[in-house]
């Protein structure tokens, strides 16, 4: 289906822009973190601007130009913002898992032990150093 | 008058995408360690998506958000296998 934007009145695109480049400035925030942040366990949060507010910015704005371009909704996008909100935190957190459980695994004092062994005495919980160790 | 507005706020939309790619990319490039490379690769499923929304209000077509929406569900499901991947060492046991 081909709708035709020389017939979108204006408000539409103003609204429908702003939203597009309120999503697409949020989701170049989190690749900036995700750029800039120190550590994994800090990168780990910033993608989730590009997948919250971004994608649902983008979405929005392009629901509010075709509704109002092809003079009836369209509300299929909302099914790409719905997916996006409840897939993200499961990756996530399994990735997140994934990289304790490596960092467990190495016996990266940086990272708390798993549940059960706290009283454990040749487990030291030191401060995290300032620089990275450099592994692959 | 709206084609205006519409196309200054998609170039700088797709602009602003697009840099964010390219940070994903140095990313995923950099490391240090695997999981940066799988969370660079997942933040990167998600521009391109975003990239593809953008294109399709460009064109005016429908049609690019199924294939949108076929880019998040890959991504997720590759996401996914990745980090059973660097958890197990396998993926299907």
């Amino acid at each position: 289906m081909s709708v035709d934007l020389s017939a979108l009145p204006v408000w539409a695109a103003i609204a429908g822009s702003v939203f597009l480049v309120l999503g697409a400035g949020l989701t170049l925030i989190g690749a900036l973190g995700l750029a800039r942040l120190p550590s994994f366990y800090t990168r780990l949060h910033a993608p989730t601007l590009a997948t919250s507010w971004g994608a649902g910015g983008m979405v929005t704005g392009s629901m509010i130009i075709f509704t109002a371009a092809a003079a009836r909704p369209v509300l299929h996008e909302i099914l790409i913002g719905i997916f996006i909100t409840t897939t993200t935190p499961i990756t996530l957190m399994m990735l997140g898992r994934a990289a304790v459980y490596r960092d467990r695994s190495e016996g990266d004092a940086r990272v708390p032990p798993a549940l059960g062994v706290q009283e454990r005495e040749d487990v030291q919980l030191a401060m995290p150093p300032t620089s990275e160790p450099e592994k692959t | 008058m709206s084609l205006v507005i519409l196309s200054a706020a998609l170039w700088a939309a797709q602009t602003a995408v697009a840099v964010a790619m390219c940070l994903c990319a140095w990313r995923m490039a950099r490391g240090p360690r695997a999981q940066d490379r799988v969370l660079a690769l997942d933040a990167m499923y998600v521009c391109a998506m975003l990239q593809l929304l953008a294109f399709g209000v460009r064109t005016g077509n429908t049609l690019y958000f199924e294939a949108a929406l076929v880019i998040g569900v890959l991504g997720f499901i590759a996401t996914v296998t990745l980090a059973k991947f660097l958890m197990r060492g396998e993926v299907i046991e």
